[in-house]
C-alpha cells in the first residue's frame, strides 16, 4: 500500500477523480513529472483507467506515459492490451494511427503477441495514413522481435507497398525496409542463403522510387534517395538515369534533401561516362553547395565539412568561389576553422592576393586557436603556390612585427615549412626570427627557430652562441625541443667545426648523460658513435639533401574518401572518418586488422589503425551499456587482451603516452612479428617513416616536430620496434 | 535516424525528453549535461561519445538536442531541429523556458506527430494545425469523417494544402525579402557582397488553384541562354516542395499548388551586380595610445523616392575605452560600455542624403599594451520597394476551376542585420 500522502498520492487520487477535468490535469501533472525524471511508475494502474476516452489529447498523454513505462510493469500492460486492439478499428484513421504507433514501442513481450493481427488489418487500411504508420511499424516489429516478422509475412507485405499509391507510405516503406536491412546486416549471417530481411533495390523498385521521388514529402525524398544511393546500375544509361532524375531535387529548399542529391549523383556519376553530362552535373552542384553556405550554422557546418571531401575528389566544383567562403566576423568558431581549410584548398595563383589580405585580417582576431589557424594557412598558400610565397613571407614579416606572443610563435612554425619547402630563398628572414627567440616559450616554435638555426648554422654567425642559450637550459626543455637541439648543434659542428667543438660536446654528454627520454638518448648516441667514426659519414647522413614538402591533395586516403563521398551528409562524412571509428563496440576494428594483414592495402590498415585506437578509446570513455552489457566484453575484453601483451597498448589506452602513433605502430609492430605477416608493417613503414626523410606528404599536416619527422638521419627512425631499438643501444654502450 | 530528443534549458535541466528508440536509458541526458552544458569547451554542434552523438542547437538559452546511434544523416538531424524551433514558434510565438514548460503536452504531441521511430514525418506547420490544437479534439463519428479528410492531405502529394478552402475575396501578397550580406575592406574595395534573398507569399486563394510565377532573372546555371535585357542573374535558388521542380528544371516555370496562408515560396542567392544601399566611409585614426577619433560618414545610394529605415551603425572601440564624445548632426548616437561599441541610430534616410558623424574615444592607458583588433563596423537597415539584387516580380498568374478573379500584391523590401560589415 502506498503511503497516503505525498504528491504521488494526491496525483493518484485526482486519476481516479469523479471528475474528467481533473483527471485530464492529473494526467497532465503525471507526464511533468515524467519529463523532471521523478518516479511515477507506482501510478501505473491508475493512469490507465484513463486511457478508455474520447479526449484524443488525453489518450496521446496516457500512450506518451505507457511508452515510458510499459517495460517496467510487464504484467499491467496487459491490462492496456484491449483498449489498444479496440483502438486499431476505431473508425477515426488518426486514433487507429495512434494505437498501432504506440503498440510498436511498447516493447512488452506481452503486447507484442496481440500486436501482429493489428498490424496485418493496418498495412491494408484504406487511409494512407494509417498505412504509412504500420509500415514503421514492421521495423519497429524487427527491432524487437526479428522472427515475428519473417513468419507473418510482413516483409512480403512491406515489399508490395513500394508501389503503393500514395508517395509517403513509399516513404515509410522504403525507411521501414532500409532500417530492417541495416538491423539484419549487423547480425553475422548463420545460414549461406541471402537473409531475407535484406532489402535488395532491384530495377523495379529502382523505377517505383525514382516515379515517387518528386511527389514525397521532404524527408521522403530523403530516405527515397538514400536508397538510390544504394542502388548499383547496371550500366551507362541507367546511371544517366538516374543522375538526370535526381538533379532537380537540387533546388529544394531542406539543405538535407540538397546534400542527399549530391550523394547519389556523386555515387551514380561513378557510371557516366559521357563527359558533357559529368561537366553539366558539376556544374550544377556548385550553387546549391554555395547556397547552404547561408543556412543556420549547424546545417553550414555539416555542408563545409561534406565540400572539403567533395573538393578533395573534384577541385574544379568550386574554383571560382572562393570569395563565398570568406569568414564572417560573427560566424562560430567552427565554422570559421572549416572555412579557413576550404579557401586554402581553393586558393589559387589568380585569387591568392584577395586570400593573404583575408588571412592577414583574420590573425588580428580575438580567438588564439583561429588566429592560429590563420597563420597556419598562410603558411600552406606559401607552400602550394610558388609564385605566391613571396607575398606570403611578407604578410608573416607583418604579422611578426605585431610582437604578439602566439602570433610570433605561429608564424615561426610556419616560416620553418616555408623554409622546407624553398630551401636558401628567404635567408634574409633569419635575423628577425632569430631577434624573437627570447620570446618564445611553445616547444613547437623553439623546435622550429632551432631547426631553422641548426640548417643555416654557417649563414649565421652567431649560430654557436644562439644554439649555446638551448643547451644551458637543455634538460628543461620538452623533449621535441631537446631533439632539434641536438640535431641542430651537429648540423653546425658539421659545418663549422672549429668553432663549435665545445657546444657539440657539451650537448651530446648531456643528452647521453643526464636526459631521461630514450629517444633523445638513442639519437645522441647515433650521432656520437657516426662523428667519432666516420665525419664523413655523419655528413652525408645529417645533412643530406631532402626533397620539398608538399601540400597533400587529400587529408584522407582515396579508398577511404570514396567511401566517405558514397555517405556525404552522413556523420562518418562530417567527421572524414569511417563510420566503424564511432558506431559499434569496437569489434570491428579487430576484424578489420586482421583483413589489412591479408590485403596489404594501406587504405585499410590505416582505417584498421583509427577504428582499433579511437573506437576502443570512445567504448572505454563511457559505458552506458545497461541494454548492451552483454555484449561489452567483446570490445573492452579486446582491449584487456593487447593491453596485457603491449606495454604501449597500455599507454594508448590510458592515454599516458606522448605520442599514440609511435605507440600504435609498436602495438602493430609487434602483432605482426606474432602473424608473421611482412605486409601491414611494411604500409605503416611507408606512412610514417616515409616522414623522416622529410619526403612525406603527410608531414606538414602531421605534427611537424614529432620525434621522427623531423630526424635529419633516417637511422633515427628505428627507435619504434623495440627489439631494434635495444640492440643498437647495447652495442652503443659497448662502444664507449 | 533519431533516437531521442531532449529540450534542456540553460543549466542543463531536462524540460522535454521523448526516447524514439529503446537504445538506451533517460540517464543519456546526464551524459549531455555533464560533457556539453557543464564543459565550457565545446566547439562543435556534434559531440560524439563512444557511438552515441549529440546534436544541439542553442536558441534562446535553450539546448534543442537530439541523440543518434549510428552513422546519422546530420544534415537531416540539424533540418529536423530546427524544423521543431519553427514549428515552436508558429505555435506559441517565441521559444524560450517558459513557453517550453507552458506548452509541454503540446510539444510532446507535436514531436510524437513529426516523428516516428527516429525518422520525421509529415511536419508542414499548416497541416499539422489541423489536427494538433490547442483545445482538445473529441473523437466521435464526426470527428473520423473531419479525420480521414485531414490525414488523406497529411500523406497526399499535396500534403501542405486542405482542399476545401473558401474565400470571398481572393487574393495573395507577393513579399521579396533580400538580406545583403557585405564585407568591405579598410580601403573601400568590396571583398564580398551577395544577397540573400526569399519571396514570402500569403495566399488566400479558393479551391486548388494553380500557380505560375515569374521573375526577371536568368540562371547562370543557363549563361548561354540570352534573357530579358534587365535581366538579373541569381546564382542559385530554392524552392518550397510544393514548387514542381521537375518542370522548373526542364522549362524554368515555378509553378505550384500554393499552401493556404503564408509560407516561404522561394530562396534565391545572388552575387553579381549587387546595389550596395549604404555607402559607409569611416576614417578612424589612433592618436597616441590615448585616444581614438572617428569620422564615419553614411551615405545613402539609392533613389531619393525611397528611404531607409532602422539604420542602426555600430562603431567598435577599443577595450580600454574609458569615454566617447559623439557629434551627429542626424540620429543619436551612444556608447555602449558593456558591448565596446558606439551606436548611432537614424531612424529615417532618405535617398541621396548623406550623415556624418564624428567622435573621440578617450583610452586609459593600459601596462600589457595589445594591438587593437578592430573588429569591423556594422550596420543594419531596411529599404522598402528596393531590390539589391535587382530582382522584380513579372508576374503571378492564378488558375482555378471556378476561374475567379484574383488580387496580387508585391512588396520589396531590403533589410541588413549583422552581416553588413565594413572594415577600417
Amino acid at each position: 500500500m502506498p503511503p497516503r500522502k505525498g504528491e504521488n498520492y494526491e496525483l493518484s487520487v485526482d486519476l481516479n477523480s469523479g471528475y474528467p477535468e481533473k483527471r485530464r490535469d492529473a494526467i497532465k501533472r503525471v507526464i511533468a513529472s515524467m519529463t523532471v525524471g521523478k518516479d511515477v511508475s507506482g501510478l501505473f494502474p491508475d493512469v490507465l483507467k484513463n486511457m478508455q476516452t474520447d479526449d484524443l489529447e488525453q489518450k496521446k498523454l496516457v500512450y506518451l506515459y505507457l511508452m515510458n513505462y510499459a517495460k517496467t510493469q510487464p504484467e499491467l500492460v496487459i491490462l492496456a492490451v484491449n483498449t489498444f486492439v479496440k483502438d486499431t478499428d476505431d473508425p477515426n484513421p488518426l486514433v487507429r494511427a495512434l494505437a498501432i504507433r504506440t503498440m510498436g514501442v511498447l516493447r512488452a513481450e506481452k503486447i507484442i503477441d496481440y500486436l501482429c493481427d493489428p498490424l496485418q488489418k493496418c498495412l491494408r487500411d484504406e487511409n494512407p495514413y494509417v498505412r504509412k504508420t504500420a509500415a514503421l511499424c514492421v521495423a519497429k516489429l524487427y527491432d524487437l522481435k526479428p522472427e515475428l516478422v519473417l513468419e507473418n509475412g510482413f516483409l512480403e507485405q512491406l515489399h508490395d507497398m513500394i508501389a503503393d499509391s500514395n508517395p509517403m507510405v513509399v516513404a515509410n516503406t522504403v525507411a521501414a525496409l532500409t532500417d530492417i536491412h541495416i538491423a539484419a546486416s549487423a547480425q553475422p549471417s548463420t545460414s549461406t542463403e541471402p537473409d531475407p530481411a535484406l532489402f535488395i533495390i532491384s530495377t523495379a523498385v529502382l523505377n517505383r522510387l525514382l516515379i515517387a521521388l518528386p511527389e514525397c514529402s521532404e524527408w521522403g525524398r530523403v530516405v527515397v534517395l538514400n536508397a538510390l544511393a544504394r542502388y548499383v546500375a547496371q550500366d551507362e544509361k541507367e546511371s544517366d538515369h538516374i543522375c538526370e532524375r535526381v538533379v532537380p531535387q537540387f533546388q529544394h529548399a531542406n539543405g538535407s534533401v540538397v546534400l542527399a542529391a549530391v550523394k547519389v549523383i556523386m555515387i551514380h556519376i561513378r557510371g557516366v561516362k559521357r563527359e558533357d553530362l559529368v561537366k553539366q552535373l558539376i556544374r550544377k552542384m556548385a550553387p546549391p553547395l554555395v547556397t547552404l553556405l547561408s543556412s543556420p550554422a549547424e546545417v553550414q557546418w555539416v555542408a563545409l565539412r561534406n565540400i572539403n571531401l567533395l573538393l578533395q575528389k573534384r577541385p574544379e566544383i568550386l574554383a571560382n568561389e572562393m570569395r563565398v567562403f570568406f569568414c564572417k566576423y560573427n560566424d562560430p568558431l567552427y565554422v570559421k576553422i572549416e572555412k579557413l581549410d576550404i579557401m586554402v584548398r581553393l586558393a589559387a595563383e589568380s585569387n591568392v592576393d584577395a586570400l593573404l589580405s583575408e588571412l592577414k585580417e583574420y590573425a588580428s582576431e580575438v580567438d588564439v586557436d583561429f588566429v592560429r589557424k590563420s597563420i597556419k594557412a598562410i603558411g600552406q598558400t606559401a607552400v602550394k603556390i610558388d609564385e605566391a610565397a613571396e607575398r606570403c613571407v611578407n604578410v608573416l614579416l607583418d604579422l611578426i612585427a605585431t610582437r604578439v606572443s602566439y602570433v610570433v610563435q605561429e608564424a615561426v612554425v610556419v616560416m620553418k615549412d616555408i623554409f622546407r619547402k624553398y630551401p636558401s630563398t628567404y635567408e634574409g628572414v633569419i635575423p628577425t626570427l632569430c631577434a624573437n627567440l627570447d620570446e618564445l616559450d611553445e616547444p613547437e616554435a623553439k623546435a622550429s627557430l632551432i631547426w631553422i638555426i641548426g640548417e643555416y648554422a654557417n649563414k649565421i654567425d652567431n649560430a654557436d652562441e644562439l644554439l649555446g642559450v638551448f643547451v644551458d637550459t637543455f634538460i628543461e626543455e620538452s623533449y621535441s625541443v631537446q631533439l632539434q637541439t641536438l640535431t641542430a648543434v651537429v648540423k653546425l659542428f658539421l659545418k663549422k667545426p672549429e668553432s663549435s667543438q665545445g657546444v657539440v660536446q657539451r650537448v651530446l654528454n648531456t643528452a647521453t648523460k643526464d636526459c631521461d627520454s630514450p629517444d633523445v638518448r638513442d639519437r645522441a648516441y647515433i650521432y656520437w658513435r657516426l662523428l667519432s667514426t666516420d665525419p664523413g659519414a655523419a655528413k652525408a647522413v645529417v645533412l643530406a639533401h631532402r626533397p620539398p614538402i608538399s601540400i597533400p591533395r587529400t587529408t584522407v586516403a582515396p579508398g577511404l574518401l570514396e567511401e566517405l563521398l558514397g555517405e556525404i551528409s552522413s556523420l562518418a562524412s562530417v567527421y572524414h572518418k569511417p563510420e566503424e571509428t564511432f558506431i559499434g563496440q569496437g569489434r570491428v576494428g579487430v576484424d578489420s586488422v586482421r583483413q589489412a594483414g591479408e590485403f596489404d592495402d594501406a587504405f585499410s590498415a590505416q582505417k584498421a589503425l583509427q577504428t582499433v585506437a579511437q573506437g576502443q578509446q570512445a567504448e572505454n570513455l563511457l559505458d552506458f551499456g545497461d541494454d548492451l552489457a552483454g555484449d561489452a566484453p567483446s570490445g573492452l575484453a579486446a582491449t584487456e587482451v593487447l593491453v596485457q601483451q603491449q606495454p604501449a597498448a597500455r599507454n594508448l589506452v590510458t592515454g599516458l603516452s606522448e605520442n599514440p602513433l609511435d605507440d600504435l605502430v609498436s602495438i602493430f609492430g609487434g602483432a605482426n612479428m606474432g602473424m608473421g605477416g611482412g605486409a601491414m608493417g611494411s604500409a605503416f613503414g611507408g606512412g610514417v617513416f616515409g616522414g623522416s626523410a622529410f619526403g612525406g606528404a603527410p608531414a606538414v599536416q602531421a605534427p611537424p616536430v614529432s620525434s621522427s619527422a623531423l630526424a635529419a638521419s633516417p637511422l633515427a627512425a628505428s627507435p619504434p620496434t623495440t627489439h631494434t631499438a635495444q640492440q643498437p643501444q647495447e652495442d652503443l654502450l659497448g662502444l664507449f | 535516424m533519431i533516437s531521442a530528443f531532449f529540450i534542456f534549458n540553460q543549466k542543463g535541466e531536462v524540460l522535454i525528453s521523448r526516447l524514439y528508440r529503446t537504445d538506451f536509458k533517460r540517464s543519456i541526458a546526464d551524459v549531455f549535461r555533464i560533457q556539453v552544458v557543464s564543459s565550457s569547451d565545446v566547439r562543435s554542434p556534434i559531440v560524439t561519445l563512444g557511438s552515441t552523438s549529440f546534436f544541439h542547437v542553442r536558441i534562446n538559452s535553450l539546448y534543442v538536442v537530439a541523440v543518434t546511434k549510428n552513422n546519422a544523416n546530420a544534415a537531416l538531424v540539424f533540418e529536423f531541429c530546427y524544423r521543431f524551433i519553427n514549428i515552436c514558434k508558429s505555435y506559441f510565438g517565441k521559444i524560450d523556458e517558459e513557453s517550453i514548460k507552458n506548452n509541454f503536452v503540446l510539444i510532446y504531441e507535436l514531436i510524437d506527430e513529426i516523428n516516428d521511430f527516429g525518422y520525421p514525418q509529415n511536419s508542414e506547420i499548416d497541416t499539422l494545425k489541423t489536427y494538433i490544437t490547442t483545445e482538445s479534439i473529441v473523437s466521435s463519428a464526426i470527428a473520423a469523417e473531419e479525420s480521414s479528410k485531414i490525414t488523406a492531405q497529411a500523406t497526399g502529394a499535396t500534403s501542405w494544402r486542405r482542399s476545401d478552402v473558401k474565400y470571398k475575396k481572393n487574393e495573395a501578397f507577393v513579399d521579396v525579402v533580400e538580406s545583403v550580406n557585405l564585407s568591405m575592406s579598410a580601403k573601400g574595395t568590396v571583398l564580398r557582397a551577395d544577397v540573400d534573398g526569399h519571396i514570402q507569399m500569403r495566399a488566400y486563394l479558393s479551391g486548388t488553384p494553380e500557380c505560375k510565377f515569374g521573375l526577371n532573372d536568368k540562371l547562370v546555371i543557363d549563361k548561354s541562354q540570352q534573357g530579358i535585357s534587365d535581366a538579373v542573374e541569381l546564382d542559385d535558388c530554392r524552392f518550397h516542395q510544393c514548387v514542381r521542380l521537375d518542370e522548373f528544371d526542364a522549362t524554368r516555370t515555378i509553378s505550384f499548388i500554393p499552401p493556404d496562408g503564408e509560407f516561404e515560396l522561394m530562396r534565391y542567392r545572388s552575387t553579381s551586380n549587387v546595389k550596395l544601399p549604404l555607402r559607409v566611409i569611416p576614417t578612424v585614426t589612433e592618436i597616441g595610445t590615448t585616444q581614438v577619433s572617428y569620422t564615419v560618414t553614411v551615405k545613402a545610394n539609392f533613389n531619393n523616392k525611397l528611404s531607409a529605415t532602422d539604420v542602426v551603425l555600430r562603431i567598435p572601440t577599443p577595450l580600454n575605452t574609458t569615454a566617447v564624445d559623439c557629434q551627429v548632426a542626424t540620429g543619436k548616437a551612444k556608447y555602449v560600455p558593456g558591448e565596446n561599441v558606439v551606436v548611432w541610430k537614424l531612424s529615417r534616410l532618405q535617398g541621396g542624403q548623406e550623415c556624418t558623424l564624428s567622435a573621440t574615444a578617450d583610452l586609459t592607458s593600459t601596462t600589457h599594451r595589445q594591438v587593437w583588433a578592430r573588429p569591423p563596423i556594422d550596420v543594419d537597415f531596411q529599404v522598402l520597394m528596393f531590390t539589391s539584387s535587382g530582382l522584380i516580380v513579372r508576374f503571378l498568374k492564378v488558375f482555378e476551376k471556378s476561374n475567379y478573379n484574383s488580387i496580387k500584391w508585391v512588396r520589396y523590401l531590403t533589410k541588413a542585420s549583422g552581416s553588413y560589415q565594413i572594415r577600417f
